[in-house]
């Protein structure tokens, strides 16, 4: 018999803690490996969590509805399989540094490096990898420096959700007791879009683009479809397909729009993945429909309805939220007209699409009422210039203005 | 206490030495009827005669050779370079005699070699050398740098006492230009350690001789204007080196910063960084930077010069880029 720790697992690379929704064993039940143990709930997804090991769930340390660190320890699985090791009960749960059973991935490293000192500090406080992503860093290009990891280290004792200090600059200016100023703490999803829109404005000279797309003829073709579509696939049609397949059907005719950047190498993806940007109350998420270059019309309207009812349900994958080689962000959902999206790195261009509304337009010298949007893209012009950008977006738009065939 | 200048406290702790020891005596180029190419010999020749202040022909060599000789039985004298850059022609009396006698015969060669040191007095290649890393390389030599007056008496009286070999870097444009309150009586300042001349968080500044004032300078200024705290070490000895406090200035602040005045390649630098690297890894909160002179010999032309050897400037700027590491 040996014991084997089950620990909190890390489900993307930006968490940090985890919710214990619900054990679905008890103490003393006998589970069999892969089978399902717990369900947990992070920053982003819910999971259900699968067994490391057959055998007897020996212990339960962490009950339902508790949050804790990732790779804390959980539970205990007296396992059947033979083992030497003594039992560590005795030993207190050390986060990062025990052998992990299957259960938990490995920890992401992610880009971002640390100096010997700030590792020096963060093993001598018990700062896990996962955990030292999170803190925020000051120095140039974001790297934590000795100030931040010992600040952090230093609200964490403080103990309250709120009491990490503010960076040294903003302390300067909030006042200790002052009633002017109120100091919160970002939550690990907005720490995370904030690193990676800082990275990726470091990283990618941004370019926008602006077109205008006559979406008359696709809201026509949308209403007089709709109800048989309904009836026969069983959710309702939206505008997003059509973006969805406008932008494939152009990454095919301009592949390098769909690309990455490794130092002097343009890697050229073969596979289309788009992200449909999406808020929700946890911050932006990234959703991901994978492999949209296989699907027809109809198969892009239920994968992109699949995702958008799993964002809200919040039951989105680690999965799911990766990979993506295309982003569309449809800030018209607010109202808005005309935004400049970031890229999302790796990738090399994202799509705005703004508010579609009615407006006068000529057409054949005769002004008529059409209803209207802009789309904008914006672009990393280390590899797309502004003539590969605007025949891109041309090219979305000419499908867009021609939804005749679709379904 | 009196306020003296830098060159006044070599001079007057040669002077005390002197007349408490009848075995110092000083040998050099012009230091007796002339007074020294830059007086720090000054009427010695009246008040000590001929015998202890002897006028040399131009021949390092023959200086430092008879150096030896003399400290080997049992005087304590001190040889006077006229510039630094001369002293390759004693380069061999040096290294080879003065700093291996002791292990070959176990006698004590209690002398010292005077080396006026270093630029920004447009000097050009010839008058503003800075050969500290070739005596760092040859064991058996001590070799002090002081950049105050306090200092310049306190090290040079050690320097004289000691019973090995020690290399005296003066610098010449500290000579008159910084003064400081120096006892009147003699004490030593020991060789082998260094001092703390102000304390900081963000960032530890490692100099000696006359870039410990720039460094100052640039400390002083960042903190007043944009609030970055340095801790400005100055070694005062480089053989010995003092390891513990500049071990203990890099987990005080985890960034350091390394100024000399000589050139950056194969420098005083290099083998404190690598000190650093190998002893304190894990408190590095940034890579170790140097700032040194630029690898060529030091220019004629002053702007050329001060393009060539740090400067306050050079140094804040070093310092705001670690800061912000």
């Amino acid at each position: 018999m040996a014991r084997i720790e089950v620990v909190m697992p890390q489900m993307g690379e930006s968490i940090a803690e985890g919710t214990i929704v619900k054990w679905h064993k008890s103490v003393g039940e006998a589970i069999g490996k892969d089978e399902v143990l717990l369900e947990i709930s992070t920053d982003k997804v819910d999971s259900e969590i699968p067994s490391p090991s057959s055998g007897i769930l020996a212990e339960i340390v962490v009950e339902e509805q508790q949050t804790v660190a990732v790779r804390t320890v959980i539970a205990y699985i007296e396992s059947d399989a033979t083992a030497s090791a003594p039992a560590p009960a005795a030993t207190p749960p050390r986060p990062a540094q025990e052998p992990e059973p299957r259960v938990s991935q490995p920890v992401q490293g992610g880009d971002r490096f640390y100096s010997p000192l700030v590792l020096t500090i963060a093993r001598a406080e018990g700062v896990s990898i996962a955990e030292l992503e999170g803190v925020p860093g000051t120095g140039e290009g974001g790297r934590v420096s000795k100030k931040d990891i010992l600040v952090y280290v230093a609200g964490r004792k403080g103990g309250t959700s709120a009491a990490a200090p503010p960076a040294p600059a903003a302390a300067g200016q909030a006042k200790q007791g002052s009633s002017n100023f109120e100091v919160v703490q970002m939550s690990n999803v907005m720490q995370k879009m904030a690193h990676h829109m800082v990275h990726s404005v470091h990283t990618s000279p941004h370019v926008a683009a602006v077109h205008e797309v006559d979406m008359t003829d696709v809201a026509k073709h949308r209403e007089s479809h709709a109800a048989a579509f309904e009836r026969a696939e069983g959710f309702k049609l939206t505008f997003m397909p059509y973006v969805v397949e406008a932008v494939v059907r152009a990454i095919k005719k301009y592949p390098l729009i769909n690309s990455s950047v490794e130092g002097d190498k343009i890697i050229r993806k073969n596979f289309i993945n788009i992200g449909i940007a999406v808020a929700s109350d946890n911050g932006l998420i990234v959703p991901v429909v994978k492999h949209a270059e296989e699907k027809n019309f109809v198969g892009l309207a239920r994968a992109v309805n699949d995702v958008a009812v799993r964002t809200r349900a919040k039951k989105l994958t680690p999965d799911d939220i990766q990979g993506g080689t295309f982003t569309i962000s449809n800030f018209g959902v607010f109202g808005t007209l005309i935004g400049t999206p970031i890229i999302h790195q790796p990738q090399v261009a994202i799509l705005g699409t703004g508010a579609i509304t009615k407006r006068p337009v000529v057409i054949n010298d005769a002004i008529a009422i059409r209803s209207m949007a802009y789309f904008t893209m914006s672009f990393d012009h280390r590899v797309v210039d502004g003539a590969l950008g605007g025949m891109f977006l041309a090219e979305v738009v000419g499908i867009l203005e021609h939804p005749e065939g679709r379904l | 206490m009196a306020t003296i200048t830098y060159i006044d406290a070599i001079a007057q702790a040669m002077w005390q030495e002197m007349e408490r020891d009848p075995r110092v005596f000083l040998l050099g180029e012009d230091i007796g009827t002339y007074g020294g190419a830059f007086k720090a010999t000054k009427g010695f020749i009246q008040h000590f005669g001929e015998q202890r202040v002897v006028d040399t022909p131009i021949s390092e060599a023959a200086i430092i050779g008879a150096a030896v000789g003399a400290a080997v039985v049992g005087m304590r004298p001190i040889a006077e370079m006229q510039f630094a850059d001369f002293v390759t022609c004693g380069f061999n009396q040096l290294v080879t005699n003065a700093a291996k006698i002791h292990y070959r015969w176990k006698l004590p060669v209690p002398m010292v070699v005077r080396l006026p040191s270093g630029g920004y007095i447009h000097g050009g290649p010839y008058h503003s050398a800075n050969p500290e890393a070739w005596f760092l390389h040859a064991p058996g030599l001590k070799m002090v740098a002081p950049a105050t007056a306090y200092d310049a008496k306190g090290l040079m009286t050690a320097a004289i006492r000691d019973e090995n070999p020690v290399i005296f870097l003066e610098y010449k444009y500290l000579y008159r230009r910084i003064k400081g309150d120096v006892p009147e009586d003699l004490y030593e300042v020991p060789i082998g350690k260094g001092e703390v001349r102000r304390d900081g968080t963000d960032v530890t500044v490692i100099s000696y001789g006359s870039t410990v004032h720039f460094a100052l300078e640039a400390a002083s200024r960042l903190a007043l204007e944009e609030g970055i705290e340095t801790r400005v070490v100055d070694l005062r000895s480089l053989v010995p080196l003092d390891v513990g406090l500049i071990l203990d200035s890099v987990k005080a602040t985890g960034k350091v910063l390394i100024v000399h005045e000589a050139n950056l390649t194969g420098g005083v630098g290099a083998e404190i960084s690598a000190l650093i690297a190998s002893n304190a890894f894990a408190f590095l909160d940034a890579p170790v930077m140097r700032l040194a002179g630029l690898d060529t010999p030091v220019p004629f032309a002053p702007t050329l010069e001060e393009y060539v050897l740090p400067n306050t400037e050079k140094i804040a700027q070093a310092i705001r880029t670690l800061a912000r590491y």
